[in-house]
């Protein structure tokens, strides 16, 4: 076993290091989902078509900044406005003309609701940036390698990879965990997310709390897109990829839970970059196996919470 | 009741004069009755308020069973039935382990197993070709090996009796005191406990009758298309199974040969009108009866009746 360590040490360095920054990307999916199902009660398909989108968007914003002849920093100024223009612009505009009509229908409707918005978002991601790989990789360049030393050999990994994608993680989780238990507007959302019915009953604007919950879970989801961009090349297909993922995370890791959320994306990240080194074959299997562990042995998820039945 | 049945008489007749007048429709005819059967599955479980978002594997292992033996034995009169059980023996070990979970557990759980299916029959290539997936063997048909455009209409027909002979069986397990459990489950499962009835169980029964269901409709796809490839078992193809339930509407089991038809045919269209914007087209759809006309295609046509 010791042997096998040593033998490994470079490869599996490595994969530590893939899937940190995977875990950190599937986080910032996966935890625009969870609140978003907390307020609307909702799980919403075409989550990952954001990702997707933002995805887009940053690489075209990057790649008009970058032809204008704007400074290289000015790409990641390209990222954070991608976000934000997702967030703003497609957020309200799906819960507003959309969600909003189907709340209190049966679940199997909301859920083939977004479904169809899955549907659609794909074919317009296909129409706006066609289907050959897009890719801008500048600010993955301009930040260049650093040099990590790992037993006797020396990794050099992108510096982006390394502390750009975990640290805007981080900061999400931190800021998140920070907003929803010490500002007015978060406590107001997590009160709608325990009992709307008597949120309400105290005054507060529900309908306010969930345009603005969305809002912001789209915009974290186009943010982890965004993120991603410089380091894939954009296909369709990756929204899909990475809603699934992101399913797996939330169920994984029980409905509702932030810091679960991010251990679970941990784990299942790291999972995932392990089998792409060791097992390629079971790259895509990987997540799910965790999945069906973690919920053989709790039911409710590692870190949910067992609702009571109501009879 | 008695409109029910000249529906499912007048859809039949039609159904076959579509074939006929139409030669190329009789292809797209027989996909879609073979995932009409599928749906029928989706139908139960939603009676109990369950939505399975990975009904899609067993697609595939009905397709894949039919793809890996056909090579060995031609025979379809025995092939269907080997998918059939193939996927029904799958569908009550993974039942066993997901009727324990609801909503979205059960759901997502489903999801896992069609995606960890996928991913298997992607990446085991020596076995299954990966993505370029398998051609289907020639067949024969009760011991004859007809000719191809006699093949097809005997695959056509023998989806047409599957249809209508699974379409009334899960007409009568509806009506019966277990298709009754189910829809116990969707409004109170605790009361259904209350009084003896074993929700689990119930939920199990179901499940494993609408994987056998799947499997059937898998192995006629394949038997349809020839070349089964993993695409079949992607989350993406479970999802047009429930769209499909959803548009016929679940209140019939007519409900999933009229959606199903009504599907294949807009895609169809849609894929020929505008190339690259089939998904929208479909997704819109969904949107438009989800959002005007609840019950699907059935609702819309009951209504007319009771108006």
């Amino acid at each position: 076993m010791a042997d096998w360590f040593t033998d490994n040490s470079l490869l599996l360095g490595l994969a530590l290091l893939d899937g940190l920054a995977n875990a950190a990307l599937i986080f910032m999916v996966a935890v625009g989902l969870n609140l978003v199902f907390g307020v609307l009660r909702i799980v919403n398909v075409a989550h990952g078509s954001l990702f997707a989108i933002g995805a887009y968007a940053a690489a075209s914003i990057g790649m008009f900044f970058a032809a204008r002849g704007l400074p290289p920093w000015m790409g990641y100024v390209a990222l954070v406005l991608a976000a934000v223009a997702i967030g703003a612009v497609l957020g309200p505009l799906i819960e507003r003309l959309l969600l909003r009509r189907i709340y209190g229908h049966e679940d199997v409707l909301q859920l083939l609701v977004t479904f169809a918005l899955f549907m659609i978002l794909e074919d317009v991601q296909k129409l706006v940036w066609g289907v050959q790989p897009v890719s801008q990789d500048a600010p993955l360049k301009f930040l260049g390698t650093v040099d990590i030393p790992f037993g006797e050999d020396v990794i050099p990994f992108t510096a982006y990879q390394l502390f750009v994608i975990p640290g805007v993680a981080v900061v999400t989780l931190l800021g998140l965990a920070w907003f929803l238990r010490r500002t007015l507007t978060g406590r107001v959302i997590v009160a709608v997310t325990t009992d709307k019915e008597a949120a309400t009953a105290m005054g507060i604007d529900a309908a306010r709390i969930t345009l603005l919950t969305f809002s912001f879970g789209a915009g974290l989801a186009a943010l982890g897109g965004a993120l991603a961009s410089p380091t894939l090349a954009l296909v369709p297909g990756i929204g899909a990829q990475t809603i699934v993922l992101s399913f797996a995370v939330v169920a994984t890791a029980g409905l509702g839970q932030i810091e679960g959320a991010a251990l679970t994306a941990l784990l299942i990240g790291l999972g995932r970059s392990i089998a792409v080194y060791f097992a390629p074959e079971f790259e895509v299997v990987v997540p799910y196996l965790i999945m069906v562990a973690v919920l053989l042995v709790r039911p409710q998820g590692l870190f949910g919470v067992i609702e009571t039945r109501r009879v | 009741m008695k409109r029910e049945s000249l529906l499912a008489a007048l859809g039949t007749l039609a159904l076959v004069a579509c074939a006929w007048a139409v030669p190329w429709l009789k292809f797209i005819l027989t996909i879609a009755l073979a995932k009409g059967i599928a749906v029928l599955g989706i139908l139960l479980l939603l009676r109990a308020g369950q939505v399975s978002f990975g009904h899609s594997m067993f697609l595939a292992l009905g397709a894949y069973t039919v793809a890996f033996l056909a090579p060995m034995e031609s025979e379809a009169v025995l092939l269907l039935p080997a998918a059939a059980l193939v996927a029904a023996g799958f569908g009550l070990v993974i039942g066993l382990f997901l009727v324990r979970y609801r909503d979205i557990f059960f759901g997502m759980l489903n999801l896992a197993f069609a995606m960890v299916l996928y991913s298997l029959l992607e990446k085991l290539y020596s076995l299954t070709k990966g993505t370029d997936g398998i051609r289907v063997a020639a067949l024969s048909f009760a011991g004859t090996e007809p000719e191809r455009g006699t093949q097809e209409w005997i695959v056509f027909g023998i989806a047409l009796g599957l249809a209508i002979l699974f379409g009334l069986l899960v007409r009568f397990y509806l009506a019966s005191p277990m298709g009754r459990a189910l829809a116990g489950i969707k409004t109170r499962e605790t009361r259904l406990e209350f009084m003896g009835v074993p929700a689990r169980r119930v939920l199990l029964f179901a499940y494993v009758l609408s994987a056998l269901m799947g499997g059937v409709g898998g192995a006629l796809i394949a038997m349809t298309t020839r070349h089964v490839t993993p695409q079949i078992a992607y989350w993406t193809s479970s999802g047009e199974l429930v769209f499909i339930a959803i548009l016929g509407g679940a209140g019939s089991a007519l409900g999933p040969f009229l959606g199903s038809v009504a599907f294949e045919l807009v895609r169809v269209y849609a894929a020929a009108a505008v190339a690259e914007a089939w998904q929208m087209i479909l997704g819109a759809v969904l949107l438009l009866v989800i959002l005007f006309a609840p019950g699907g295609v059935w609702g819309l046509l009951s209504r007319r009746w009771r108006a």
